[in-house]
């Protein structure tokens, strides 16, 4: 890619980033009033959440507490329903919260990395040595979803969260295949950052404003915070035990 | 501006099982003990909402806080060590209890081999089984030595248990409580291996089948199989662990007081005696000077070695030249092992942390190693500890890692999955070691502790020959598709492998490659101890907290005796 377009991608993308995310023209954005509107409480398949202040599990009202802008949201929102996608077995990532649960976590302790080793010199090391870079993880996450953009304008000169499943699965598989230049990590690094968080929103319990409904522990079987399995755990047979999340009790 | 306090008998520098055990033990003989704990306070009422897998699982709630200090890491010498700046490969805790806390409760004692490896070794298999880089040596202490001590801890922890186990060392007396629940996960792995002509028993276990009371009057509740050990406290006392059963009993004495957030940085010595330690308060950031006629390092094995270390108590081992004793034998674990997937559904996500049944067929020198390139082995064991669904998503070969397919497949096998895992003996070897770290420091100034370590062609035999073997068992079980695991190559710090690391302060009987006695009494400072799984001299095949509690008990007889007499022990 020459600097000059490279150079064109990124203001197009920051004039984009602007933009309030009912007016972005786009299938996404689209088909979630779609869904809002006629009262589906799924979303439909690779759909986001088109406004914010709408009802999550915690019967409060939710926002973005660390991203600045819908364009930024709907990539993470996209790119996390292709890693765990709607189907039927039950909601995907953007159905089960997990957007936002990924937003609350890189505005606290975890996006912070407040309980990581961030003392210089920093070196790139071995891939035995691990995490090396002097990013904190909101910051790789911020320059990762930024520059999916850009791959999106570059490949297919679109908005990647305007893009079709397996065109955003290209740009996510360069990703993860360590093609895709970053400042201060790979992308490597960044993908499995990203695939990791997707499956923590996916399964932790509701109280963290993803597994919506608890339904990731739903399709999984899996009951959720029980008191104890002492009468049960001799059965021959699988238990299938409704799910308690830890905020039931509060 | 350094507070200097009154003088105690015995200074603990830790509070988990090791300090909690010595702390119990002297104050009932009338010493005067004080813990000094860098965590805070915790126990059983902390844990009431803490079936939470994403904060204690994966954020790591009670490991310790890598912004104020961690280790370093490189494979080999000619590489530069860099921060272990996230927890990956092993948890190192943090608070009242320590690992003790959060450990599954998989309780042994390490065979009577191990304790006398190189005599044993060396006279079945001739002196160059291995080659010389293989730094294995007999640990000052023979089995039946440490028996009265083992079955001491398992009384202290109410283990429960069978002796069926035709391979371990005679023991003394019976269980103290009886087995857990052989549920029908466990039986397919005592059927297959029985065919096999193993011989299967009930793993020992410090998650109660029972409530039990402790010969010193501790209560230890019965376990109710929740699924949350590992990573996790537990919420009904039922996970045998220091702040429920020696560190109360320390305090029933009167004789011993624990300080918080009290982050020891040097052992003071003058001649060749210690005479205290010198501490911050992580608070206020106060020093303060704890005198003390003895000193005790009950800190997680890294630690007690790095406080040495910046101490400059001890030789620093050199691997260029062999000399040095300080950070030397440095041992890992080796995890051979194979996951089976089952067309039935099982209740994977029911269980204890040390809830499972093992063979030890493959184990020490149970079998003949004549003509294999690695000597000792590995358990070989089913668990089922409670599978949590962040950290299991199992998936057949071929599995894409993310999108439809891996949603279907790692939600289909979740329930169908079993794993036999191995917990391999790992020997130690000339390049793997421990150091200060030249470059990077804590907060408080201090360097970090280096780690240079590799696997070994030793250790690649072994993990190669015991995958074998568990896969064997879980094609018995029925699994439709067996997956042995992937051979190792170079040891990665990244994903969590096992918070078994060993050596660095080992024990013996010669001071040339030691660090401390069969008393784990310092050879170069009579009134300083050292004790946990850094005096291992090499890495067994079980869990190591069976027998660090039983080195914990034989380091508090040796304090009193020393604190009557005198002297060195041995």
């Amino acid at each position: 890619m020459s600097k000059k377009e490279k150079n064109f991608s990124r203001r197009d993308f920051l004039k984009t980033s602007g933009v309030a995310a009912g007016a972005l023209v786009g299938g996404g954005i689209i088909g979630g009033l779609i869904a809002s509107n006629t009262g589906n409480e799924t979303a439909s398949p690779g759909t986001a959440p088109a406004t914010h202040g709408e009802t999550g599990s915690a019967g409060g009202v939710r926002g973005l507490m660390f991203f600045k802008n819908d364009a930024e949201f709907q990539i993470l929102s996209q790119a996390t329903e292709r890693i765990f996608p709607e189907d039927d077995l039950g909601p995907g990532a953007i159905g089960l919260g997990v957007p936002y649960f990924i937003d609350q976590q890189l505005a606290g302790a975890y996006g912070e990395n407040s309980k990581e080793y961030m003392q210089g010199p920093f070196f790139e090391g071995e891939t035995t040595q691990g995490y090396q870079s002097r990013l904190k993880r909101n910051e790789m996450f911020r320059q990762g979803l930024q520059i999916m953009q850009q791959e999106a304008q570059k490949r297919f000169k679109a908005n990647f969260a305007d893009l079709e499943g397996g065109q955003m699965d290209e740009i996510l598989t360069a990703f993860q295949e360590d093609q895709i230049q970053m400042q201060g990590v790979s992308s490597l690094f960044f993908f499995r950052l990203l695939r990791s968080a997707t499956l923590e929103g996916a399964y932790a319990d509701p109280i963290y404003g993803g597994n919506q409904n608890m339904d990731g522990w739903k399709m999984k079987g899996f009951p959720g915070h029980q008191a104890a399995y002492i009468s049960q755990i001799d059965n021959e047979e699988f238990q299938e035990i409704d799910p308690k999340s830890l905020g039931a009790g509060h | 501006m350094v507070t200097t306090l009154d003088k105690v008998d015995v200074v603990t520098v830790g509070v988990g099982w090791t300090g909690g055990i010595i702390a119990a033990e002297c104050a009932k003989e009338g010493l005067k003990v004080v813990g000094l704990e860098r965590g805070r306070e915790r126990g059983t009422s902390d844990f009431a909402i803490v079936h939470d897998e994403y904060r204690y699982a994966i954020r790591y709630e009670l490991m310790q806080d890598l912004s104020r200090e961690t280790v370093s890491f490189r494979n080999n010498r000619k590489q530069r060590a860099l921060p272990m700046r996230q927890m990956g490969s092993f948890l190192l805790g943090e608070g009242l209890g320590g690992s003790g806390t959060h450990w599954n409760g998989q309780n042994w004692r390490f065979l009577p081999y191990d304790f006398e490896i190189k005599t044993m070794t060396d006279q079945k298999y001739g002196a160059n089984k291995l080659p010389a880089e293989y730094t294995i040596q007999d640990w000052g202490i023979t089995y039946d030595e440490l028996e009265p001590y083992f079955d001491r801890f398992e009384k202290t922890a109410g283990i429960s248990g069978e002796d069926t186990n035709p391979f371990w060392g005679k023991r003394s007396a019976e269980y103290a409580t009886p087995p857990m629940k052989k549920t029908p996960i466990l039986q397919k792995f005592e059927t297959a291996s029985k065919n096999l002509g193993y011989s299967p028993f009930m793993m020992p276990s410090a998650n109660l089948s029972e409530a039990y009371e402790n010969p010193d009057g501790a209560k230890i509740n019965a376990c109710q199989y929740c699924g949350f050990c590992e990573r996790f406290g537990c919420e009904y006392g039922a996970k045998s662990s220091p702040e429920i059963t020696v560190v109360p009993t320390a305090k029933n004495t009167g004789n011993y007081e624990i300080k918080f957030n009290a982050n020891v940085v040097e052992v003071m010595k003058q001649g060749d005696k210690v005479t205290g330690v010198r501490y911050f308060d992580t608070v206020s950031f106060e020093e303060f000077i704890q005198p003390a006629e003895v000193v005790v390092l009950t800190s997680y094995m890294m630690n007690n070695a790095k406080l040495l270390m910046v101490s400059k108590i001890g030789e620093q081992y050199d691997p260029e030249t062999g000399r040095g004793t300080l950070g030397r034998n440095y041992a890992y674990q080796i995890l051979p092992g194979a996951s089976g997937f089952f067309d039935e559904k099982m209740n994977v996500f029911m269980g204890a942390g040390a809830l499972g049944m093992t063979v030890d067929d493959f184990n020490g020198d149970n079998f003949d190693h004549a003509d294999l390139d690695f000597i000792h082995g590995a358990s070989l064991s089913i668990t089922q500890t409670g599978n949590r669904p962040i950290q299991t998503n199992p998936v057949p070969p071929d599995t894409p890692s993310w999108g439809a397919d891996f949603k279907k497949a790692s939600i289909e096998n979740y329930p169908r999955t079993l794993n036999v895992g191995g917990q391999g003996a790992s020997m130690p070897h000339r390049e793997n070691y421990m150091a200060l770290d030249g470059t990077y420091k804590d907060i408080y100034g201090v360097p970090l502790l280096q780690l240079t370590y590799n696997f070994t062609d030793q250790d690649r035999a072994l993990h190669a020959y015991l995958t074998e073997k568990a896969a064997g068992i879980m094609q018995e079980m029925g699994a439709k598709t067996v997956v042995g695991g992937s051979p190792i190559s170079d040891y990665d710090i990244v994903p969590y492998q096992t918070t078994h690391n060993t050596g660095g302060t080992v024990m013996g009987s010669d001071p040339a490659i030691s660090v401390v006695n069969n008393y784990l009494q310092h050879w170069d400072a009579e009134n300083l101890f050292v004790v946990g799984a850094g005096n291992f001299a090499h890495n067994g095949g079980y869990n190591p907290t069976g027998t660090v509690g039983a080195l914990a008990y034989r380091c508090a007889e040796g304090i009193i005796n020393y604190s009557k007499n005198g002297g060195s022990l041995v």
